[in-house]
């Protein structure tokens, strides 16, 4: 076995040394009753070459999905990756590393640590941010958890128009928490419908661009809901042209980190973000690194506020979380210093761009149109004159990949799909995707 | 410590993105000013040569199982096999969406659903969710299950959770997330889980016991069977913490033991990297009974093609996006198939091997308050070393000597506790290496204790200070604010 190094005579060396005659003696303490129980899983090893044909050959039959043209969004987007991301991140000294348990050999992670931090706050124009969380759904239910927290009231609303699987996983979280959780509904505008917020809440969970991909005005809210707590799930690459929650009061801000440089991997591993205000620091989930002196007084890195956390509080901390999205958190980190902020704007316009080239073009197709008239980014919805199904598996057999349209369903959009458009979309394939679809009967 | 923050000058980036063959938009004709962005976040514009320049020296500061010897307890950290980081970035993986017609990802939904039944096997029991993303995340989706049940059996009167003493720090929060309120179990003087204490805790109230098996000491609980039928006596239920599972893979399951539930570490056990803090993954595995409540979707299979399944009303619902660490999985999988029985076993077989043979030679010079038959790790106590010297030092002295630090001051049972977990990837020369180091560290407390509290020297900062960092939070890049 390649990975255990050990050879025969320093096994007996060893077993000697400990005083016993075999490796079996070394599972005396396990009860005889549970090893005679004991069923192998028929698992032949296998050699390296073999393990990569096999996993080469199920890639294989994921090659329809990987060759066609995406137009999948709903939080994850098909992005370009600069190859600069990936070399970075496959250093092992960063992704062989656990925790930084020990900050004086762990100074790269936690500098990154840092450098991630920072540039949450800036995207989100808020205060402070964590180290990371699983993904953006257990980011909002975190936050939702965190709203409770700080209003010592246990009901929660969220709009509609939150990402459905942002609202599955909030639901799971407040069902076992014993939360109520109240949903929203939106108004003609695609925007949420402000009139429609219930009172005695601990806060409203909210989402810009939103499900529909309309750009929610957040002007006021804050104001509206007083003492409770104002959370806005953000699309982070949105932010490089969109005004901030922070700027509109949130007190909040969470989102899905995988259009930051990370491959959409199936739906995982994700990036959850999460960043709140000062004066929430000390009700924040998750790991965070802070600024410190060594005893030479130079500057270094370390876990800092860590009283709120799992290993400190037991059962009264702030969340259970340990394991995050660390080296996901680093990924992000080194793709906005690839981009910088001149090139993430770029980024933004190239998306926003592209995304209206295609709705200007479907929306004059006849019986398209767009379903809402407000500001989008670069996801949309499209009404469409027959069954979305059916429109969406001949789009399929043309190798165009577009969202299942049961969700907007649901959300009472019966004839509707949801587009995403990013820079990866070359013109070419966006009028051929106008082509098809106005030529479908 | 220069950040990308202190890289001042501004360079021209650009060039990564296009060709920009639609017509130029104009975001002032699109988006209203007031949701327009004023001011652009501060990110600087570095090129790229001293971009990569920067991370290579932040990489050179930190130390992984790839620089060296890490028996960090209870972590598992175990060398990473590069086959499986190149099989994660094979496009028909990496480049998949959540989201496609799940016709199209057949390969993916086969990888997934194999894994659940090879990892059922290995668990001993009936089913299996790949959806938590770490170990903390699968005890939260057990105990969210352990709810399920009882609130399906009419009996939400079980509000109780019996943690023993040396329980995981993520135990208790992950019951308390769950609604469930904590009762601590004292261990018995030989470090297990004392009958008596369980008997006098177990009534109509509890809804289940947390066990870590081995526990946090590296004992494995002989007396299992007693405690799980006494649990299961009572009407509640047994939750398996598999953080260390690695000392027993291969040889027995806790579905033979009496676990309910059981949750995988797949970043520990089956060898994915650790990342610096994560992405992990954290299975759960279940009794036949408790499989209706696993989170949606399911995967299925219908004898010629894989499903997601959203049909199923008692279950719990989702706890992430969607199915959970794919390609962390994914490298779980590469790792088992190269394995298969006979390698499993083998890992287990020289892991307690290890460890067993590390703990006699440390325990001539180090107390060990729990002296016999240890399991994937032991737990040694730093206190008494030498007067004025603490188990901290000890650790940050070990820098020094070109070694990562063991888990220190946890389990809080023993008193300035080293835990050290060597796995079954270090060679008897590491090992041996290792002690003599110790050693030396242990004659030093004695001789020139000067050179333990001045640890470490050798590392790229010297000792930091965790009290400044607690009472100056300095939490992100302090920016010179404009001044006029």
């Amino acid at each position: 076995m390649r990975y255990i190094p050990n050879i025969p005579d320093d096994r007996r060396a060893m077993l000697a040394e400990i005083g016993l005659d075999s490796v079996d003696r070394l599972f005396d303490d396990i009860p005889q009753a549970v090893k005679d129980r004991f069923r192998p899983t028929g698992l032949a090893p296998r050699s390296e070459m073999e393990v990569s044909q096999i996993l080469h050959e199920l890639a294989l039959l994921n090659r329809r999905e990987v060759e066609s043209v995406s137009f999948l969004g709903g939080g994850l987007y098909d992005h370009y990756i600069p190859s600069v991301v990936s070399h970075v991140a496959s250093r092992s000294e960063f992704y062989t590393a656990y925790t930084p348990y020990q900050p004086e050999i762990s100074q790269g992670t936690l500098t990154a640590m840092f450098e991630f931090q920072t540039l949450v706050c800036e995207l989100f124009g808020m205060d402070v941010a964590n180290a990371s969380l699983y993904d953006g759904a257990t980011a909002v239910a975190e936050a939702a958890l965190m709203a409770v927290r700080v209003a010592g009231t246990k009901r929660i609303a969220v709009a509609r128009s939150v990402f459905g699987h942002f609202r599955r996983v909030l639901r799971t979280y407040s069902w076992a928490a014993g939360i109520e959780v109240i949903e929203v509904p939106f108004a003609a505008s695609g925007r949420l419908d402000r009139s429609a917020i219930p009172t005695g809440i601990a806060g409203l969970v909210t989402q810009s661009p939103n499900a529909l991909g309309v750009i929610e005005d957040l002007d006021g809210l804050k104001a509206q809901l007083g003492d409770a707590l104002l959370v806005v799930a953000a699309h982070p690459l949105s932010l490089a042209v969109l005004a901030s929650p922070g700027e509109f009061g949130a007190d909040v801000v969470v989102g899905e980190g995988q259009p930051l440089g990370l491959p959409a991997s199936f739906g995982g591993p994700l990036l959850g973000l999460f960043a709140t205000r000062d004066r929430y620091l000390r009700q924040m989930p998750g790991r965070i690194a802070g600024r410190t002196v060594d005893a030479d007084g130079r500057e270094g890195y370390t876990m800092a506020v860590a009283t709120r956390e799992q290993h400190i509080r037991r059962e009264r901390a702030t969340s259970n979380i340990c394991t995050n999205s660390a080296l996901c958190a680093l990924t992000a980190t080194v793709y906005l210093a690839a981009l910088g902020s001149e090139g993430l704007r770029e980024l933004a316009l190239l998306n926003l761009g592209k995304a209206h080239y295609l709705a200007e073009k479907l929306a004059a197709l006849p019986g398209h149109a767009l379903a809402f008239d407000g500001p989008f980014f670069n996801e949309f919805v499209l009404r469409v004159p027959s069954d979305p199904r059916r429109i969406r598996t001949r789009l399929q057999d043309e190798g165009f990949l577009v969202e299942d349209p049961e969700p907007l369903v649901e959300l009472g959009l019966v004839r509707a799909l949801r587009l995403a458009v990013t820079e990866k979309r070359s013109k070419e394939e966006l009028d051929l995707f106008v082509r098809i679809l106005g030529g479908l009967r | 410590m220069k950040t990308i923050f202190d890289h001042v000058r501004t360079n021209p980036t650009g060039g990564l993105f296009g060709p920009q063959d639609v017509p130029h938009v104009d975001a002032e004709r699109l988006i209203p000013a007031t949701l327009r962005r004023t001011s652009p976040p501060r990110i600087p514009n570095l090129s790229e040569p001293e971009l990569v320049r920067h991370y290579t020296r932040l990489a050179k500061m930190n130390y992984g199982v790839d620089d060296g010897f890490y028996p960090l307890g209870s972590c598992t950290m175990k060398y990473n096999p590069k086959i499986t980081e190149d099989m994660a970035r094979l496009p028909g993986f990496a480049a998949l969406h959540p989201l496609a017609d799940e016709t199209l990802v057949q390969g993916a939904l086969r990888l997934l659903h194999e894994m659940e039944r090879h990892l059922a096997q290995i668990a001993g029991l009936a089913a299996v969710t790949l959806q938590p993303v770490a170990g903390a995340h699968g005890e939260l989706t057990g105990m969210f299950l352990v709810k399920r049940h009882f609130q399906e059996q009419g009996e939400p009167g079980r509000t109780r959770i019996l943690l023993p003493d040396s329980a995981h720090g993520t135990n208790p929060a992950s019951a308390a997330l769950a609604g469930f309120s904590v009762t601590e179990l004292p261990s018995g003087e030989d470090g297990l889980v004392s009958l008596e204490a369980l008997d006098a805790a177990l009534d109509e109230t509890v809804a289940a016991i947390m066990l870590t098996v081995p526990n946090t000491l590296g004992l494995f609980e002989r007396r299992i069977l007693e405690v799980t039928q006494r649990v299961h006596s009572a009407g509640a239920l047994c939750y398996f913490d598999g953080a260390n599972l690695n000392s027993f893979l291969g040889r027995a399951r806790p579905g033979d033991m009496g676990a309910d539930l059981f949750h995988f570490n797949l970043h520990k056990t089956f060898s994915t990297p650790h990342g610096g803090g994560g992405p992990g993954a954290g299975p759960v595995a279940v009794t036949e009974r408790l499989a209706q409540f696993l989170p949606v979707p399911r995967i299925a299979h219908d004898g010629t093609a894989y499903h997601l399944d959203w049909n199923a009303p008692r279950s719990i619902g989702s706890v992430h996006s969607f199915c959970g660490n794919f390609l962390v999985i994914l490298k779980a999988y590469a790792y088992l198939l190269q394995l298969g029985d006979q390698g499993l076993a083998r890992v287990s077989e020289q892991a307690v091997l290890n460890a067993n043979y590390l703990q006699e030679r440390l325990k001539r010079t180090y107390r060990l308050p729990y002296d016999r038959l240890c399991k994937h790790e032991f737990v040694l106590s730093g206190a008494g070393v030498a007067e004025g010297v603490s188990t901290l030092d000890i650790a940050k002295r070990l820098i020094d000597y070109g070694f990562h630090p063991p888990t220190i001051y946890f389990p809080l049972i023993v008193k300035e506790a080293l835990m050290i977990e060597p796995t079954e990837s270090e060679t008897k020369e590491t090992l041996d290496a290792f002690t003599q180091a110790m050693e030396a560290i242990a004659r030093e407390a004695k001789g020139d204790p000067a050179l333990l509290h001045d640890a470490p020297q050798c590392a790229p900062v010297r000792r930091l200070d965790q009290t400044h960092a607690a009472r100056h939070p300095v939490l992100r890049y302090p920016f010179q604010e404009q001044t006029p």
